[in-house]
């Protein structure tokens, strides 16, 4: 089977082809040719990626009518010994098929926007560059073979996301924030990395088709470690934490919202539809073992998705910055995703969450980028990050207008666009094994209308704002890309995911649970028409609304004041009792060694420097004292 | 007529000709006065080579082509010296072994 995908390397290479053609050669060709390139490039691997998926799904995908996992190509890259080795290679699979999609459809959207949107910024060569890295980083990680491979990538996504984030790097604000952004997902790494070493110490193998096998319960290291867990559950959890961070999971959500420092494009691609969506992606592709041998862990997840999904609602319903509502929205879809898995089984009807996960996810990728480019085109537009500086501009952006109502439609989920059904697989499977959590998301479900529209009405309908100069719509690269996303918002909802992409590979077919169907729209109508009361023409109902909750808004506009507690426990506790005598111990212990042996060293040598005193005569003297003495010792001394 | 003179006393002429070479090299607060003394030293061991090779082993020759190279060497060696001497001196402006020292620590 192998063998009708032994191309699909290639998805992952053009890309890192393109991005080495502009990095290197980007300074001497004309800005829009690098951009050109870095298009060109992205719109193979699209191609290709429809081409795989094309095969894959109807073609040769099926063994018995189960999606097999097939490795298309396999490369020893580093061998320690027999069972220590990385290999490189590309998996296939319905979720990384998936992916693929999903990845190369955004990222060349993206790219084409960005011509658009980036048109006179000085480094436009350079951003096309790190576009090409990050789609390749993010291509080589759904496609990893083995988890440490993934672990490269990962890497490299985080990598590419910094340089992206730091864009702008005469910002002070951006450079801030690229930091915050690298420092804390790296940390959540070095979670990932223990969790990668536990468990592949457990099982012996980083391969996920070995850690994967169908019902293949992990026996060894399943007793209990420590804390009442075992050691396997222990590694998944730590794995959890990686895939937190970079998905941007409470705790280690504070730098996503500052994230929105970079270019609009980039907030697009990397912090809204794939690179955040790589911690699910984790948990997803490793679903088997968290399923079978370590239902712990997937509580875990299931909560830490739930809780983030709410907190992110409630922080969203409060900010001004149109990019930063967005950001936090993201935040909240994904918790929507973990939840998801964390109330999944494995297998059949089990397996219903893991599905409406993944479902989520590619829905989500789409109107979430329409989301971001279509805020793109207003701030380029307006000029300005904050709604309170917009209003009525349905009049000058009727595209952007149409575009982002739809999207934001899909994300309320109103049938039939595709939120809707993603978000209602996502309610039933809920439904059907946690009741906390189902209500939890049925509150959620309705925020995200209410901040949706809350957004949606401010910045295009609403009182009429005087502008310095009168917005413009953006120009048709911008707008093509908008549309384009807007119909796949509308119609992915409808393609039968059951068939393709379930826990176990077998089909699945979905119901329609009518009863929740109809609550989740009912609430997310009340969302929207509360948004509309409060928002549709100018009056002071939100202010009174805001008073009225008083501490809880005021909490929520400062993000909870997460960042806050960061700040406090890293520079009060922290730095106060940790790293100050940490500091005081190495100066006054381990350098105060090293620099007394160089003392010492140093004093000694200038009390006996007198002895090379430089004159050629002093030596010549020494010496033949010298011969003379030894003269004498062997005359008189040692007579034999 | 040779046959006449002691061995030990080439070799006490040849010891002083090493002895004033020594002092010369070590007190002389002049390089070309050091120079002449290690000519000197290696006079009186040339004369010691000669000396030997006649009174011990008649038969051979080596002694007296060591002599021949040490006055080969010992003028290739004077020519390096003197040239040397005068750069240090253009240096300098003084070629007193004491006064050129800064190179030293």
């Amino acid at each position: 089977m192998a063998e009708h995908f032994s191309y699909t390397y290639l998805i992952v290479i053009i890309p890192l082809i393109s991005f080495l053609i502009t990095g290197l050669f980007g300074g001497k060709m004309k800005p829009i040719v690098s951009g050109l390139i870095g298009t060109t490039g992205l719109f193979i691997s699209f191609g290709l990626s429809l081409c795989t998926a094309y095969k894959y799904f109807f073609l040769y995908g099926k063994t018995d009518e189960i999606f097999q996992k097939i490795v298309a190509t396999d490369y020893l890259w580093l061998r320690f010994s027999d069972t220590l080795h990385v290999n490189l290679g590309v998996l296939i699979d319905p979720i990384s098929v998936m992916m693929l999609i999903v990845i190369t459809t955004v990222s060349l959207m993206v790219h084409i926007y960005s011509i658009g949107y980036m048109k006179g910024e000085t480094g436009f060569a350079r951003f096309f560059a790190f576009l090409s890295l990050f789609s390749f980083s993010m291509l080589g990680l759904v496609v990893a073979t083995n988890i440490f491979q993934m672990y490269i990538f990962w890497e490299l996504v985080g990598v590419s996301s910094y340089l992206l984030i730091g864009y702008y790097y005469e910002k002070p604000s951006a450079v801030a924030a690229s930091k915050k952004a690298f420092i804390v997902t790296r940390f959540a790494d070095l979670g990932f990395l223990i969790g990668i070493l536990l468990l592949s110490f457990t099982t012996g193998t980083f391969d996920f088709i070995t850690l994967t096998e169908n019902n293949a319960a992990i026996t060894q290291g399943s007793g209990i470690a420590f804390m009442g867990l075992s050691t396997i559950t222990w590694s998944l959890i730590f794995i959890f934490m990686g895939g937190a961070g970079k998905s941007a999971m409470f705790p280690l959500h504070i730098w996503l919202p500052d994230a929105m420092e970079g270019p609009t494009p980039v907030s697009a691609l990397i912090h809204a539809a794939t690179m955040v969506v790589a911690g699910v992606y984790l948990v997803a592709r490793l679903f088997p073992v968290y399923a079978i041998s370590a239902p712990v862990a997937l509580e875990v997840v299931g909560y830490v998705g739930g809780f983030t999904s709410l907190f992110a609602a409630v922080i969203a319903c409060t900010q001004i910055d149109i990019k930063r509502i967005l950001a936090f929205s993201t935040m909240s879809q994904i918790g929507y995703m973990m939840l998801a898995l964390g109330v999944s089984g494995y297998g059949a009807e089990e397996g219903l969450g893991y599905l409406a996960s993944m479902f989520h996810l590619f829905t989500h990728a789409m109107f979430k980028a329409l989301l971001f480019l279509g805020a793109g085109a207003v701030i380029h537009a307006v000029h300005s990050n904050n709604f309170t500086d917009m209003g009525n501009l349905k009049k000058y952006l009727p595209v952007t207008h149409w575009t982002f109502l739809i999207a934001c439609l899909a994300i309320a989920g109103i049938p039939p666009f595709a939120g809707f059904f993603s978000k209602d697989e996502i309610l039933v499977a809920a439904y059907q094994h946690n009741k906390l959590l189902f209500f939890v998301e049925y509150a959620v479900a309705g925020l995200t209308a209410f901040y949706m529209f809350r957004l949606y009405f401010s910045v295009f309908h609403g009182k009429e704002t005087h502008y310095h100069h009168t917005p413009h719509e953006a120009p048709y690269v911008m707008t093509i890309p908008l549309m384009l996303l807007a119909l796949a918002s509308m119609t992915v909802g409808l393609i039968p995911f059951g068939e393709f992409v379930t826990s176990d590979g077998a089909e699945l077919e979905l119901h329609t649970h009518w009863s929740i169907a109809i609550a989740s729209v009912a609430i997310a109508v009340v969302g929207i028409v509360t948004a509309l009361v409060f928002y549709r023409k100018e009056n002071n109902l939100p202010e009174k609304i805001a008073i009225s909750f008083g501490g809880l808004f005021k909490a929520a506009y400062h993000k909870f004041y997460i960042d806050e507690l960061y700040l406090f426990i890293t520079k009060k506790i922290i730095f106060n009792n940790v790293s100050t005598p940490i500091a005081w111990f190495d100066r006054n212990v381990v350098d105060a060694t090293m620099n007394g042996i160089a003392y010492v060293t140093n004093y000694t040598s200038e009390k006996i420097k007198g002895l090379q005193s430089g004159q050629i005569q002093h030596y010549a003297y020494i010496f033949v004292s010298g011969v003379f003495v030894l003269a004498l010792i062997f005359l008189y001394l040692m007579k034999y | 007529m040779i046959e006449n003179i002691p061995l030990s006393h080439i070799i006490v002429v040849s010891s002083i000709m090493f002895f004033i070479g020594i002092y010369g090299f070590i007190t002389r607060k002049n390089l070309f006065t050091m120079l002449m003394s290690t000519e000197l030293i290696l006079n009186a061991a040339a004369l010691n080579l000669v000396a030997f090779n006649k009174y011990l082993f008649p038969q051979n020759i080596q002694g007296h082509f060591f002599a021949l190279f040490i006055i080969g060497i010992a003028a290739a060696e004077a020519s390096v010296a003197i040239a040397i001497i005068i750069a240090i001196y253009r240096n300098f402006r003084n070629i007193d072994p004491e006064k050129i020292n800064d190179m030293k620590y």
